[in-house]
């Protein structure tokens, strides 16, 4: 027998009784949609807290002075010395690793801003042009700070969106000037809004040069050093070049503290990705159901064409090919379901999508695969006993119909 | 062409053993035209079955063309009723879902004949038959004596050498039996060996060879013996 007439006949008796076979691909496919919808919220969830994380800054590495750690008592500590503080040239020197793309130093102080006659208190970050690509800020008018070298002062300053509403109103600010403590500085830009992130409201923030920054609170000691690895697999090389660099700089003493953001993020994406596992292998347990409801279909199907397979066997019809005739059209039914499921589950993904815009869903690819592959196999194996059942029916009491 | 040598066929039913078929011997030739008849019960369709290949015997053999048919596994069975053996049943037993045209196409189907080959043999058969203007049908669309047809049509499609009919007759009127019956007995000068399974006198009356069966035994053959 040609596979085309197998198909053909299985197709043939599927269309044969229209109801049972519209309700087993109905159950097949809501087990597949299912699956699909489920996985995609899920992947969804994962995908929306990395983004969230990666929108501070992705693959950052950050320097802090001191040690929080205690790793017995160092000769520093017995003598009254506080730990040294990083400078401008130990940030510079962690350039030097291969593993670091690039790098932006932070100094921090508050000081009162006055425009006129407005004047008020805010949080001053010296750094340098670097800092907008390292914790992926944008600029909503004008330009960041000028690229230069770390020591270079300039008087420039960037503000924050909330800081340039408050002294300028809907005034045109990039070209004024500004006082910041003592000092004037022109402001260059101005921040889009960009809310929270790290502890900062970069709303309120005001951006020097960091070298004028010291110069303004009178320090030399930086704040934080961000670092920026080249990719994702550079992080730990860029923690541990760091980490030397600054040994070697400070005599040999590790004073201070390096940590990586990756850590944080990679303990919520397993997290999440093991809450959409389940949830997918919830939905999944629907597809076995669904099988299983095939399994009685066809079991149901044996038991009503028992006519008709003492006729096919009298006809010449060998037991497998009675076999393959029902497996195909087990097979046939957990196909079509399967295909109707999975339009039906990239549909409600997208209605999800358009109803929670911020949550990127979309079912992961490997979801897909295994709600198919469970789908054609759960519906094919469980029409394996029903079709050896059909195979093994004597001809005899078969056509008497008994 | 056909030999049962003491072929006994016994069923269990729960724990008593009930022979429908006693030592039967029973020689057909090709062309040969075989009408077994006997009261209810008496065995004639366990003959039917076993010559047809649907039944096997408890003991004794059965020749095909001089070969054993009863060592066959299923498998061979299966091939040797395709090619060899055509069937007629009583309630027609097309299936319902198919037309005509493909009812008469199955057994082809079944033996993978290809669809050119297939489309030209039915289209000659439902010729023959006069089918042509009902091939398209459905059997629920079809009358009593067009759906005998369509079984006659679909049990020579593939040109059998044997052909077995149990009561073809006997779910239609005088007439129509009649017509049904002229189709069959061309078959015979066709020279296919035909067996009617049959408890009409006047219907077996017409085969040139009358077997009367009892109990599971051969008591009587009346006419040409070869």
């Amino acid at each position: 027998m040609r596979i085309s007439d197998v198909a053909q006949f299985a197709s043939g008796s599927l269309r044969g009784s229209p109801t049972r076979t519209v309700l087993m691909m109905l159950a097949m496919s809501i087990g597949v949609a299912a699956v699909v919808v489920l996985t995609a919220l899920g992947e969804g969830a994962r995908r929306y807290v990395v983004d969230q994380f990666s929108s501070l800054g992705t693959n950052l590495v950050i320097v802090l002075p001191g040690r929080t750690e205690t790793a017995g008592v160092g000769p520093g500590l017995m003598s009254g010395q506080t730990p040294r503080e990083i400078t401008l040239d130990d940030a510079k020197a962690i350039l030097r690793s291969h593993a670091v793309k690039r790098i932006a130093p932070l100094t921090i102080g508050s000081a009162s801003i006055s425009h006129e006659a407005l004047n008020r208190e805010a949080v001053v970050l010296g750094s340098t042009f670097d800092l907008l690509g390292v914790r992926q800020m944008s600029i909503g008018i004008g330009e960041f700070l000028p690229a230069g070298d770390i020591h270079e002062t300039a008087s420039v300053c960037v503000l924050g969106n909330r800081i340039k509403h408050e002294l300028f109103g809907n005034e045109q600010a990039v070209g004024q000037w500004v006082r910041l403590g003592d000092r004037r500085f022109r402001v260059v830009g101005v921040l889009a809004s960009q809310g929270e992130s790290m502890g900062f409201r970069t709303d309120d923030l005001v951006i020097v040069p960091v070298a004028s920054a010291h110069q303004l609170f009178n320090t030399s000691g930086l704040f934080r050093v961000l670092v920026e690895a080249k990719s994702r697999d550079y992080i730990e090389q860029a923690k541990k070049d760091a980490e030397e660099i600054m040994v070697l700089r400070h005599g040999g003493e590790r004073d201070v503290t390096v940590i990586t953001q990756d850590a944080v993020l990679q303990t919520f994406d397993r997290i999440l990705t093991a809450l959409t596992m389940a949830v997918g292998g919830i939905a999944a347990i629907s597809l076995a159901v669904a099988g299983v409801l095939i399994m009685n279909v066809m079991l149901i199907a044996v038991a009503q064409r028992v006519k008709e397979i003492g006729l096919l066997k009298a006809l010449g019809a060998a037991p497998a090919q009675i076999r393959r005739l029902f497996f195909a059209e087990a097979a046939l039914l957990s196909g079509v379901g399967c295909v109707a499921g999975l339009v039906l589950g990239y549909a409600g993904s997208f209605v999800i999508g358009r109803i929670y815009p911020a949550l990127p869903v979309s079912p992961p690819w490997w979801a897909v695969l295994a709600a198919v592959i469970t789908a054609l196999g759960a519906g094919i194996l469980f029409s394996v006993w029903p079709a050896r059942r059909a195979a093994r029916l004597d001809p005899v009491t078969a056509l008497a119909g008994r | 062409m056909i030999e049962l040598n003491q072929v006994s066929r016994i069923f269990s039913v729960g724990d008593q053993q009930v022979a429908a078929l006693r030592n039967i011997d029973l020689n057909i030739a090709a062309g040969d035209y075989v009408s077994v008849m006997g009261p209810s019960g008496s065995g004639k369709s366990t003959l039917l079955n076993i010559i047809g290949l649907l039944d096997r015997p408890s003991s004794g053999s059965y020749k095909l063309d001089g070969g054993n048919v009863t060592a066959l596994d299923d498998i061979q069975q299966a091939r040797v009723r395709s090619e060899k053996i055509g069937f007629v049943f009583q309630a027609f037993h097309l299936v319902p879902r198919l037309t005509a045209a493909m009812n008469i196409e199955l057994p082809m189907v079944l033996a993978g004949i290809s669809p050119e080959e297939r489309k030209v043999r039915v289209a000659q058969l439902v010729d023959n038959y006069g089918l042509k203007d009902r091939a398209d049908h459905r059997p629920d669309q079809l009358s009593g004596g067009q759906r005998q047809r369509v079984a006659i049509a679909r049990a020579t499609s593939m040109n059998p050498a044997v052909l077995l009919a149990d009561e073809p007759t006997g779910n239609l009127d005088q007439a129509t039996g009649k017509e049904v019956m002229h189709l069959l007995e061309k078959l015979v000068e066709q020279n296919v060996a035909l067996v009617l399974v049959t408890h009409d006198p006047v219907l077996g009356g017409r085969a040139h060879r009358q077997i009367h069966m009892v109990d599971g035994k051969i008591v009587s053959e009346t006419g040409r013996s070869e």
